[in-house]
């Protein structure tokens, strides 16, 4: 059985807790990796992440991305879409094809 | 490629031919393999992207009620009230087979099944943008949670690609080519040694003949 975490800014995910995600609020990047680096030794299938957060910790989270288990997604956090998550999207298509032909223009 | 040495010899001959039908035939595999993926990558990926602009906007909306929240709260409030989550999320993964890739399904249990009773408070000291926000929250976790499936199998299949692509173009251009020049190259090489047996043979026997008859003293003996 598994469960499903969020990591962030304390602001951003907060809310989260409500609707039964574990909340793991982090301060800075190198707490955050460690925080990280935790969570999916763990029992967690699925960790969200800020996007913020994402993009200072894009080493750590390329390790896990040919690993089936944990699934690690970026959202939005409270400052606003950073279009990170679609640039990831992007990139597996990159990755795949050669050449980016979902997004063309954006 | 040809400057490879290869040995001009009929086991080394067949051993090349038997190895071009087995590449050509991976060839032909991973070439189908390849395009499959591609397919099935390419829907999934169209689904990631509208979830995705879901999401975000779920979550957009979301955060909107949260901050309005917090503005007519008190933090202490706000935290207390969050404090001790009533709604809890299990998730069972299964592994499912997409042409040898695996990916995972993910299907969720949630504590409470009673949607509407998540909330985690008593609603004497909280707002009513509270109950929104988490109301919002809960109604795009499950598209949440689809994302997470769905853009997992989509790093994993773009992985498995990327490695078909890469074989299948290392079998077309390079390994089935430099058998085939291999080949060629042994079987010119034999030909060319049969025609030179040939030729010996037939010099041997003139000269053979010559020292038995002696054809020539009696060709210009008269």
């Amino acid at each position: 059985m598994y469960k499903v975490a969020v990591l962030g800014d304390r602001d951003s995910i907060y809310g989260f807790a409500a609707i039964g995600i574990e909340t793991f609020p982090v301060e800075n990047a190198a707490e955050a990796s460690k925080q990280l680096k935790d969570l999916a030794d763990g029992q967690y299938a699925v960790i969200y992440i800020t996007e913020s957060l994402q993009a200072e910790l894009e080493a750590e989270i390329d390790n896990y991305t040919t690993s089936q288990l944990p699934a690690i997604i970026p959202i939005p956090g409270v400052s606003g879409n950073t279009g990170k998550g679609m640039r990831n999207v992007k990139k597996s298509v990159e990755r795949a094809v050669g050449s980016d032909i979902i997004f063309n223009n954006e | 490629m040809a400057n490879t040495q290869v040995n001009p010899t009929r086991m080394e001959l067949t051993r090349l031919k038997k190895k071009l039908a087995t590449a050509t035939r991976g060839h032909k595999l991973l070439k189908d393999k390849r395009d499959e993926l591609m397919r099935r990558f390419l829907d999934m990926v169209r689904e990631n992207k509208a979830l995705r602009e879901k999401v975000e906007a779920g979550i957009h909306a979301a955060n909107k009620n949260f901050v309005l929240a917090r503005s007519v709260m008190t933090d202490e409030i706000l935290n207390v009230s969050l404090m001790a989550p009533r709604q809890e999320v299990y998730l069972d993964t299964n592994i499912k087979n997409v042409m040898s890739v695996e990916i995972p399904e993910f299907e969720y249990k949630t504590k409470t099944p009673d949607e509407n009773d998540i909330y985690p408070y008593g609603y004497a000291f909280t707002s009513s943008d509270l109950d929104d926000a988490v109301k919002s929250l809960a109604d795009i976790l499950p598209d949440m949670l689809k994302l997470a499936e769905v853009e997992k199998s989509c790093q994993l299949m773009a992985a498995e690609i990327e490695k078909t692509r890469r074989r299948v173009n290392a079998l077309e251009h390079v390994m089935i080519p430099d058998m085939q020049q291999k080949i060629k190259y042994i079987v010119m090489k034999l030909d060319e040694n049969e025609r030179s047996t040939q030729i010996r043979l037939m010099k041997v026997k003139d000269m053979m003949l010559e020292a038995a008859h002696h054809y020539s003293e009696k060709l210009y003996g008269e």
